[in-house]
């Protein structure tokens, strides 16, 4: 762990942009989430760690109600983005998709041109009024996820035909074209080779200007690198949340402790 | 077990020991079934294509004779003011006189030497030129009074002298024909005024009676499975997509909706002549709707096909990665925008392919028609779509079913010549939908 490159960048702002209280998630009988109380930083990187099962993916999918789509999962609790409680009868979670951006495991770019996969989600929400507004808008997407350049040439060819890495950077384009204000990434490097994996964390570092990022990672190198606050989940309970720079030199808990020395895990 | 392993004598990889042998041995036997099996598979399919190609291509040849008829005005005109309603009181049997007339005539001016009576000689004509003669004379009254050179079709034992089914031994024991009229015939066909073509109306003309084979034809047994086929089409393939959509992407997994998936599938074995009894009881007897019409024989293949529709549009639904579901969720399209935006169009060759299967399965269904009455004996054409859905047709299979019930041995060829047209349509559909699946296909 010595060759760990601390991120010393401070926080800038204190806002909170999500706060979880006592979330509790059910996979039938399964109680995967237990008392989950987080707080996610207005243009902040927050990193979720911990071992294989231990529900940081499940909590992130909670998020922007992504678990509403498997039937057996059950959600209590109070999840609010900007003070609303998006688990609300009220909330569509289409609204709330729109707002809170997600990007995957495994690049999953729509079997469709390069853009037409950017502008989908523009076209959905009707953000942009012509061919010109949507021009831009992709334009403007491609170059946020620092894909532009490779693919300013061939936005007609099909998003399937690019590498790993410009597939996931493809993806990150089409979250952010909607306009998030929250980004989640499950694991979005663990498909990917050292050098589209640099590449990716670079930009969550840039996007970080703009959105709230939460990502799910597996590499307590990457989140040391690419996060400002780290959450350590294990067998789905939250066991420490705090500075990165704190968890990873000085944790509170033995048990996260013993995971960033790879003890457990 | 170390010293096992250890103190086993060193064996060259040269030579095979007992249990590598045994093994080879096995997949050798099993390589050898599979190859017998495949062959078995081909020679029966062989077995059935050549022996009904033989019997069927003839069907699709047949014998005529080239004469110049005399539409003499004192038959056919008798009042001379060439109406057609006052025409049309002449009927068939006043035409086959002037047609046999010219025909002994035809064959005296050409000098052959023959001593068949006059009835003989116009038993040589098929029964159903004297009705060609007189509609084309009913459409044109002009050409009373004239002669006009007609091919008119021979009889079905002339005509299958010429197919090789009828010869002079079985002429002396037939009641329908003689040698001397076979030797008559034999010798028209030198001279050029019989002679066997290409018979374009076995496709196009309606069925005839069980007396004139030659003249029986698929016209109507084809349109009747077009429009059944139609039928079929218009409400199977949105029915089944929608259901499949729904039980796949929006239904709840509970027990009611285990409960339709397992009927569903068990609605697919159902033996077709159930579907039969249920379209006669419902759409017939409850419903009202007329029989042998194209559009009972299309709700009832509708209900046969549904189910194959929809365990194909959901097992192609399932093979759609759910990463693409997750990722048009995931920018903030509603679910239905992911399914028809996404899951739809990649699922959409197979959703092609199976609909095509099932209608070419129901094209090939005979057993639910016989019980609403498709087996009927129809001549009229049924008029175009959509009232013509309600007129009574025949279809492709009944017509294969009813030509091999008739004692006629000419309707042997029709039988296998129908038999080829049904394959040509279902092997047209099938590489329609190889066609298609090449086409749309997309990997992702």
């Amino acid at each position: 762990m010595n060759d760990m490159r601390m991120t010393e960048r401070g926080v800038d702002s204190k806002n909170i942009k999500m706060k979880a209280r006592k979330v509790q998630v059910f996979y039938g009988t399964n109680h995967a989430i237990k008392d989950v109380d987080v707080d996610i930083e207005d243009k902040t990187v927050t990193a979720f760690i911990g071992p294989s099962g231990c529900g940081k993916s499940t909590f992130l999918r909670c998020l922007n109600r992504m678990n509403d789509t498997i039937d057996i999962c059950r959600v209590e609790g109070e999840i609010t983005l900007d003070g609303e409680d998006i688990y609300d009868r009220k909330v569509d979670p289409v609204q709330l998709r729109a707002k809170v951006g997600m990007v995957f495991q495994k690049p999953n770019p729509f079997p469709k041109s390069i853009y037409d996969n950017v502008a989908y989600g523009p076209r959905i929400h009707g953000l942009a009024r012509g061919k010109a507004e949507l021009d831009e808008i992709v334009e403007k997407s491609l170059r946020r996820a620092a894909i532009w350049n490779e693919v300013k040439d061939r936005l007609d060819a099909p998003g399937t035909g690019l590498s790993g890495g410009q597939q996931q950077r493809l993806c990150i384009a089409r979250a952010i074209a909607t306009g998030p204000e929250v980004l989640l990434m499950d694991e979005p490097c663990s498909a990917l080779d050292p050098i589209a994996t640099a590449q990716v964390e670079e930009l969550i570092d840039e996007l970080r200007e703009r959105f709230s990022v939460v990502i799910v990672t597996h590499s307590m190198q990457q989140a040391a690198r690419v996060s400002q606050k780290t959450a350590f989940f294990h067998l789905g309970n939250l066991v420490e949340y705090g500075e990165t720079s704190k968890i990873f030199t000085n944790p509170d808990d033995p048990r996260t402790e013993s995971y960033i020395t790879g003890r457990i895990g | 077990m170390t010293d096992a392993t250890a103190n086993a004598p060193a064996r060259s990889l040269f030579t095979e020991d007992a249990r590598t042998k045994k093994r080879n041995r096995a997949e050798a036997r099993f390589r050898a079934y599979g190859l017998a099996a495949v062959i078995v598979g081909l020679l029966a399919l062989v077995m059935l294509l050549v022996s009904i190609l033989s019997n069927g291509m003839s069907a699709f040849r047949q014998t005529f004779l080239t004469i110049p008829v005399e539409l003499t005005e004192a038959r056919l005109d008798p009042q001379g003011n060439r109406d057609p309603a006052e025409m049309a009181a002449v009927t068939t049997f006043g035409y086959l006189p002037v047609l046999a007339q010219s025909y002994i005539d035809h064959v005296e001016s050409l000098g052959i030497e023959h001593d068949l009576s006059p009835q003989a000689m116009a038993a040589m004509i098929s029964g159903e030129a004297p009705a060609q003669l007189r509609s084309l004379v009913l459409e044109d009254p002009s050409l009373v009074g004239q002669t006009v050179t007609l091919r008119v079709l021979v009889s079905g034992r002339i005509d299958g002298f010429f197919k090789g089914r009828v010869t002079m031994a079985s002429a002396e024991r037939d009641a329908n024909v003689t040698p001397e009229q076979l030797q008559l015939a034999q010798a028209l066909a030198e001279v050029g005024v019989i002679e066997t073509r290409f018979n374009w109306s076995f496709v196009t003309a309606p069925d005839a009676s069980g007396q004139r084979p030659e003249a029986a034809g698929l016209g109507v047994a084809i349109l009747g499975s077009f429009y059944m086929m139609l039928v079929v089409l218009v409400l199977s393939l949105p029915i089944g997509v929608a259901a499949s959509i729904y039980l796949e992407e929006f239904a709840p997994k509970n027990r009611l909706t285990d409960l339709i998936e397992v009927n569903i599938s068990n609605l697919a074995a159902v033996p077709s002549i159930v579907f039969g009894i249920l379209g006669l009881a419902i759409f017939i007897n409850f419903a009202g709707l007329p029989q042998s019409a194209p559009i009972v024989g299309g709700l009832v293949l509708t209900l046969m096909t549904l189910p194959t529709i929809i365990i194909a549009t959901r097992a192609s639904l399932r093979a759609v990665p759910p990463s693409i579901r997750e990722a048009a969720l995931g920018v903030g399209a509603s679910k239905m925008q992911a399914v028809f935006h996404h899951v739809l169009p990649l699922a959409a060759p197979g959703i092609l392919t199976g609909t095509i299967i099932g209608l070419a399965q129901a094209l090939g269904e005979t057993a639910p028609l016989l019980l609403i009455g498709m087996v009927a004996f129809v001549r009229d054409y049924p008029a175009a779509p959509p009232e013509g859905l309600f007129d009574p047709a025949s279809a492709l299979p009944v017509q294969v079913y009813q030509w091999t019930q008739r004692s006629d041995p000419a309707f042997v060829e029709r039988a296998s010549g129908a038999i080829i047209v049904l394959l040509v349509f279902l092997i047209v559909m099938n590489a329609i939908a190889v066609l298609l699946r090449r086409r749309f296909e997309r990997r992702w």
